[in-house]
């Protein structure tokens, strides 16, 4: 091997790639937030007596569980500039992982919302409680506790992701400072590396911090 | 002359990229296998600490993106003195990638089988590799197997991204017919239309699968 590495320049621009980082926990969070939301939505459109909401809501899960993220992202990104909406990278790459993580976790909350017994509700409503109060004391906490994990999952999932914003010329999340360096320094390899290691330790950090917030939120 | 349209050959092209799809899952979905189902059997049968060490190795494949593995193993090929095409780097990726997942889900499918059951197969006077191949492999498929296909077909999903070094495959080609028609939402529909094609029926086979396998 005739190749001699060069880390002092990808130690030095280490600063860098750390903003770099909180650029991709921004995306990975918001776009797992806009997912929970329509999420939600569309767990509710499948199960609803509206025959029109439930193959909406079918048609956009099966397409986005089917089809690759990437070509979700290229969607937002190039496709929707047909339609005369043109999204920047930070938004289509925001958009494709909303929309992708979206699919996936209207089927756990499919699954959750069944795993807990209707008679619970009609317990609770004979009790005398109103609907709001069903859902707000007996139903949402034990579905909150089902579906905890999977979304924590989902959202490393969305960290993941985030890295095909260089498929989209995004270039200031991790991925994309590591890409604008490297067409710099042709250092591939060594900035590259370091970028893998932060987006595990990323990763790891992130499930720390789920363990941490359930351990102090499910004690009882 | 300069008013480009999507034309039968610009689909014949995407079909092409999508038989190369379908290629690089094939090697994907095989060396995976096949590395999971050492690693899985490894991790299912040796003692706490190396199995904990390894499941530690493999997780840095699921931790870290497909897309940067891809770059890196792009870039550190080269560097050794190896010198392999695109798509041979790329099914080398997606293999390991595979593995990691996969050697999880044998795991947890040889966990499954409850230990009296194996100690009831070597105390009839079956070998390990009898208890291997006639007690566990025929229980453990049916806990794995519904994971397995939702893996191949993410793997499948996940060969998109090797169009970042240069393999045409499906959605490569889809952007290569954008560039020429300037049709990005119908070539993008085409390329999506394919994927799901080959996607959706499998799944819809494996939750079938897990369905059936479950009132059993």
């Amino acid at each position: 091997m005739n190749y001699s590495f060069h880390w002092r320049p990808v130690f030095e621009s280490l600063p860098l790639l750390l903003g770099g980082c909180l650029v991709t926990v921004e995306i990975a969070a918001l776009s797992t937030a806009i997912a929970i939301v329509l999420g939600v939505a569309l767990a509710f459109g499948r199960i609803s007596g509206s025959k029109t909401a439930a193959w909406f809501a079918l048609g956009w899960i099966e397409f986005g569980r089917n089809t690759p993220g990437l070509l979700q992202i290229y969607f937002a990104y190039f496709g929707l500039g047909s339609l005369g909406v043109h999204l920047n990278s930070y938004a289509a790459l925001t958009a494709g992982i909303a929309f992708n993580s979206s699919a996936y976790l209207a089927e756990i909350f499919r699954g959750g919302m069944r795993a807990i017994p209707a008679t619970q509700a009609r317990a609770a409503r004979s009790l005398g409680m109103t609907s709001w109060q069903t859902s707000r004391h007996v139903v949402l906490p034990q579905l909150f506790r089902i579906v905890y994990y999977p979304i924590t999952n989902q959202m490393i999932f969305a960290v993941l992701m985030t890295a095909l914003g260089l498929t989209v010329g995004l270039d200031t999340d991790l991925a994309g400072v590591t890409q604008q360096l490297n067409v710099l320094t042709y250092r591939t390899f060594e900035y590259f590396s370091v970028a893998a290691v932060l987006y595990y330790l990323i990763a790891k950090a992130m499930t720390g911090a789920a363990r941490l917030i359930a351990w102090r939120l499910f004690r009882y | 002359m300069f008013n480009a349209t999507v034309s039968a050959h610009d689909i014949l092209f995407m079909l092409r990229g999508a038989a190369v799809t379908l290629g690089l899952t094939f090697w994907a979905v095989l060396g995976g296998t096949l590395l999971g189902v050492g690693f899985g059997l490894l991790r299912a049968s040796l003692p706490g600490w190396p199995s904990l060490a390894l499941g530690l190795i493999l997780d840095i494949f699921r931790s870290v993106p497909l897309l940067i593995q891809i770059i890196l193993a792009n870039a550190f090929a080269p560097l050794v003195g190896i010198d392999l095409d695109g798509f041979t780097i790329a099914c080398i990726v997606l293999a390991v990638y595979g593995a990691a997942y996969c050697t999880e889900i044998v795991r947890a499918s040889v966990l499954a089988v409850p230990l009296a059951t194996r100690r009831a197969a070597r105390s009839l006077g079956m070998t390990w590799s009898d208890d291997l191949v006639a007690i566990v492999f025929p229980m453990a498929l049916r806990v794995g197997l519904p994971g397995w296909i939702g893996l191949a077909l993410g793997l499948m999903k996940d060969s998109s991204l090797v169009l970042w070094i240069g393999v045409i495959e499906l959605l490569r080609a889809a952007q290569i017919v954008i560039t020429r028609t300037q049709e990005p939402l119908l070539v993008l529909g085409v390329a999506g239309a394919i994927y799901f094609l080959i996607s959706f029926p499998i799944a819809r086979i494996g939750e079938w699968l897990e369905r059936r396998w479950r009132e059993q």
